[in-house]
């Protein structure tokens, strides 16, 4: 009897994901004795057309990580789905964006310009990526860019969602070791949509700190703040997503005196990540003049960075008007 | 498969309030048409929703139709959810099921275009439908009631509340922060129009509150903490040592008249006479018992001197009392802790506090006051002299932009007031400046025309200035004010020797304090918000709170008692139902999602949320939580929800707004 196929694929990411998966070590080993692996352009050389070739549904499970910022992507989000049994998002930029969706934020043209035009590019001649070019030997092209990143399930329909920015290995072992049960008949697949490889409340709940009433008088960044090792960090002031976190991570960032900036994603039930924090953050500070309000929101340097580093894309806003528009 | 919620839609016309500008009847057939898919199995349009036949028509439906769920398009849920959701329960349909769609204050009263007001509609039912498929049926809570109420300030809405209360049957305790029930009624000489003696009609009314079996009174004290809820009510009141024992005291007097201290009253007498360390606030005053005030007694600044432990014949002075804790149980709660006057140094150029013979309104009741520091004599700050021509001031702070816009209701009856006893004790000439003379209730307008044929006179303008500066020949020793009088158009200096200002009420200090307390909310200027301005005028938006007299807002004696008395009735109803149905529209915490991050700890107005320390997890107390939302939008891990308020019931009706899922063809134009 053949193993059943496996497949991974980057679209719009950074690398990050699956270097993340590299990193369960020996665990890996599981993967390649009950997995066929048939497309993974990171770790084998494989084709597109080998894919294409394949028959509908003939890959079991396919890791898809990375969001969809260009019509490769697009492709390939399709083409997967459609030779896929069970297609997961996989880690923060297929299930909401990631920092890439932040691109979100602008026009194409201005994203594109701030690539290849600003003071930090070596570019003399001001050129620009043309998506097809003649060369003697024929013309070659090259993807075009959307006028917005969408997110895996934007495009397909999706069975499930690893969150995380990575995700952490210990969750991606744990994902790997329940599928191969699932294979060996000893366990069963969770209902279509659900997040897996995470937890079902927030990362407050992992968090070692001790926390009170909160009250905050003022924020403050974490680089300029002498803060208690022991105390919860939003209530000293550090803008910490914490609260409105999806658990999983083990609460890594705030144990180790970091602030959460959400790469787990929304926490169970949460419609927009940015809105509840803003919600929430908004309901707790103390003030009672406007222009003590505005002064402690003056504290939130980032707003935009601070509440929708990673889920831009798969808020209920998605991207900035400017951005749509770009697109017609 | 699901089973499909089968609907019934009724789009009122209310009269033409709906029908002038939207169209029901192409509304109603659209919602036929084109909601079958969501459920709507018969939609309807009638002149009267909320009429019996409109609600026995939803009944009917109900029934023959097998409708289990009903959108009534009409007016604001304020006003007629509940017939709605009673002509439901009539047919056997939970009340809960029923959702009131405002296609009145939403759309036909505040658009023009009836095309697009027609077509908003539309929107707002399909939201409606869109969300009432996921209502749930709901029972309402019941909590038995505590039979004791709370009221809180012992002036004269506070007095009556608790009469009316207590010779019911029923206990009330009496808190009030001075050591003498009585409020602001007991510093006045006389009552308009009549011109009753303030304190021979009230003082009767403080001896049967102070004497009655079942009211507590508790003077000299404050309400710390409340806790619970609508019927069960936990209030910590601190009772603040009177220095005095007062199952010994007998009320004698002997000393107060020992002690060699004196003190400036600057709250019951204005400022304008003393008293001493030991005092009772009046000589009417209830209780009887005097206080110690700790912080001019000799005693307590010195250590020596117990004149009055000398003296006193019962042995009733304990210098070493402490202040007592009292937890109390109540089921209701009337707050009742009136005004302040308006501090009228903040309008510099009328020169109060610098110009020694500019009168507050409050400092010329005590002057005029038979009890009062000058036996009623109405005199210069001199003590002596008989004025010869008094100004009075109408409106200072307020119908002005600058201090406060609303009309402190009171002040022209009181400036008419001042007028007739200057004029009749003094023999003085009266001048009134005033904007606009308002007197609108049984006898006001008669005493006005009394009072202009008493010769005073009435100058319209708004005092610009009130100086010492001599200018013209004849104003010499005088206070001049300084006025355009708006009727001729000629500016007027007005040379006299005395001037009251009428100063407006505004809340009390620590207003916004007390509303938290208690779990209800203020205005922007501060004042107690009733649940409904005309219909619901002494309740609150939270259950067993309720409000009477000026802590509501300005307003006159009789306006007060009508208050106190109108909550006492409310009370008394509550209290014999026994128990209450509390509305199940409540936050409830998911568990399993709730991190315990305490970001909603702080939030809940009603104090209905609790954080379990050992679990690390927040609850909320459902008989307390009101319903209001503020936790469901603050909490960042959407552990929370409300009842009626679901994600999915918000996110349907919004997809219903939007026209999502709806055909195109019929839609916006």
């Amino acid at each position: 009897m053949s193993k059943p196929k496996f497949a991974m694929y980057w679209a719009a990411s950074c690398g990050g994901c699956e270097i993340a998966v590299l990193n369960i070590h020996e665990k890996i080993l599981d993967v390649d004795a009950n997995f066929e692996v048939v497309f993974w352009p990171v770790a084998m050389d494989a084709k597109y057309k080998d894919v294409e070739a394949m028959e509908d549904g003939a890959i079991l499970l396919t890791l898809f990580n990375g969001g969809i910022r260009n019509d490769e992507n697009e492709h390939m989000a399709k083409l997967l789905r459609k030779k896929s049994q069970i297609l997961v998002a996989f880690g923060s930029c297929a299930c909401e964006g990631c920092i890439p969706g932040l691109a979100n934020f602008s026009p194409i043209q201005q994203v594109v310009d701030t690539a290849f035009g600003t003071i930090s590019t070596d570019n003399p001649n001001n050129v620009r990526p043309q998506t097809s070019y003649e060369m003697p030997e024929g013309a070659i092209h090259i993807p075009t860019l959307l006028p917005v990143l969408k997110t895996l399930d934007q495009v397909v329909d999706v069975d499930y969602y690893m969150p995380g920015c990575p995700p952490e290995s210990h969750q991606i072992a744990a994902v790997i070791d329940l599928v191969i049960q699932v294979l060996q008949g000893k366990a069963q697949l969770p209902p279509k949509g659900s997040v897996i490889g995470a937890g079902g409340s927030t990362v407050c709940d992992e968090c070692p700190r001790k926390r009170n009433v909160k009250t905050i008088k003022e924020f403050g960044r974490i680089q300029l703040t002498e803060a208690d090792p022991e105390l919860c960090l939003l209530e000293q002031g550090i803008p910490c997503n914490g609260p409105a976190t999806r658990s999983g991570c083990g609460a890594k960032c705030p144990s180790a005196g970091a602030q959460c900036i959400g790469c787990y994603g929304p926490a169970e039930g949460v419609v927009d990540y940015g809105a509840r924090l803003i919600a929430a953050f908004g309901s707790v500070i103390d003030a009672d003049k406007p222009e003590d309000i505005e002064r402690i929101l003056d504290g939130l340097v980032d707003p935009a960075g601070q509440f929708y580093r990673f889920n831009l894309a798969g808020s209920l806003l998605r991207a900035a008007k400017p951005a749509w528009k770009s697109g017609d | 498969m699901e089973k499909k919620e089968r609907i019934g839609v009724y789009v009122c016309h209310c009269g033409t309030n709906i029908a002038g500008v939207v169209n029901v009847g192409e509304v109603s057939t659209w919602a036929a048409e084109n909601l079958k898919e969501q459920g709507v199995v018969i939609s309807r349009d009638y002149k009267f929703m909320c009429s019996s036949l409109g609600q026995e028509l939803i009944q009917k439906d109900i029934k023959e139709h097998g409708l289990t769920r009903v959108v009534v398009a009409a007016c604001s849920p304020h006003l007629h959810e509940q017939t709605f959701r009673n002509a439901c329960k009539g047919a056997d349909l939970n009340p809960y099921l029923c959702e009131l769609v405002s296609i009145r204050e939403q759309s036909s009263w505040v658009h023009t275009d009836k095309v697009a007001a027609t077509e908003k509609s539309k929107a707002l039912i399909a939201g409606g439908v869109a969300r009432v498929v996921h209502h749930e049926p709901l029972e309402p809570l019941r909590v038995p009631i505590h039979p004791a109420t709370l009221v809180v300030g012992g002036g004269i809405a506070g007095i009556q509340a608790a009469l009316e209360i207590a010779n019911a049957g029923y206990p009330v305790y009496l808190v009030e922060r001075e050591p003498s029930i009585g409020g602001h009624m007991a510093q006045f000489d006389k009552t308009f129009p009549t011109l009753d003696c303030s304190a021979c009609i009230l003082t009767p009314k403080m001896v049967e509150a102070g004497s009655h079996p079942n009211i507590t009174l508790l003077t000299y004290s404050e309400v710390e903490k409340v806790d619970g809820y609508v019927g069960n009510f936990v209030v910590t009141v601190r009772k603040r040592a009177r220095s005095v024992n007062e199952e010994l005291c007998t009320g004698c007097g002997i000393c107060w008249e020992k002690c060699p201290k004196k003190v400036v009253d600057n709250v019951f007498e204005a400022g304008m006479g003393t008293r001493k360390a030991i005092y009772v606030p009046f000589p009417q005053a209830v209780p009887k018992y005097p206080v110690i005030d700790r912080e001019n007694c000799t005693y307590y600044i010195k250590g020596t001197c117990k004149a009055c432990e000398k003296f006193c014949p019962t042995n009733a002075i304990d210098f070493a009392q402490e202040d007592q804790i009292l937890n109390i149980e109540v089921g209701n709660i009337i707050l009742a802790t009136g005004y302040e006057l308006f501090d009228a140094r903040r309008i510099t150029q009328y020169g109060y506090g610098r110009l020694a013979n500019v009168f507050t309104s409050l400092e010329f009741e005590r002057l005029s006051n038979a009890a009062g520091p000058t036996g009623g004599n109405i005199v210069l700050r001199d003590g002596k002299t008989t004025p010869k021509v008094v100004g009075i001031v109408h409106c200072v702070g307020s119908r002005d932009k600058n201090y406060n816009e609303y009309c402190s209701a009171i002040c022209c009856m009181q400036s008419l007031k001042f007028a007739h006893l200057v004029h009749e004790r003094t023999g003085a000439e009266v001048y009134n400046f005033y904007i606009d003379i308002r007197t609108p209730a049984k006898g006001y307008e008669e005493f006005y025309h009394r009072l202009l044929e008493e010769g005073t006179h009435f100058i319209r303008g708004k005092v610009a200035e009130i100086t010492d500066a001599v200018r013209l020949p004849g104003e010499e020793g005088k206070l001049i004010v300084q006025v355009e009088d708006t009727l001729t158009g000629n500016q007027l200096r007005v040379p006299v020797d005395m001037v009251i200002l009428s100063a407006g009420l505004e809340p009390r200090r620590d207003a916004k304090e007390v509303a938290k307390k208690f779990g209800i909310s203020c205005s922007a200027d501060g004042w107690l918000i009733e649940r409904h301005p005309k219909l619901d005028p002494v309740a609150t938006v939270t259950e067993g709170i309720y409000i009477a007299g000026c802590v509501q807002g300005p307003k006159d004696i009789p306006a007060s008692v009508a208050q106190g008395a109108a909550a006492a009735a409310r009370i008394l109803g509550k209290i014999q139902q026994k128990e209450i149905a509390l509305e199940p529209v409540r936050a409830s915490i998911n568990q399993e999602q709730c991190s315990g991050c305490r970001i909603c700890n702080n939030l809940c107005p009603f104090n209905a949320i609790l954080f379990h320390e050992d679990r690390m997890v927040s609850e909320v107390n459902p008989a307390l939580c009101q319903g209001c939302g503020t936790c469901v939008a603050a909490c960042p891990a959407g552990a929370i929800s409300g009842t009626g308020f679901s994600n999915e019931q918000i996110l349907s009706q919004i997809e219903g707004l939007l026209l999502l899922n709806i055909p195109k063809k019929e839609t916006v134009a």
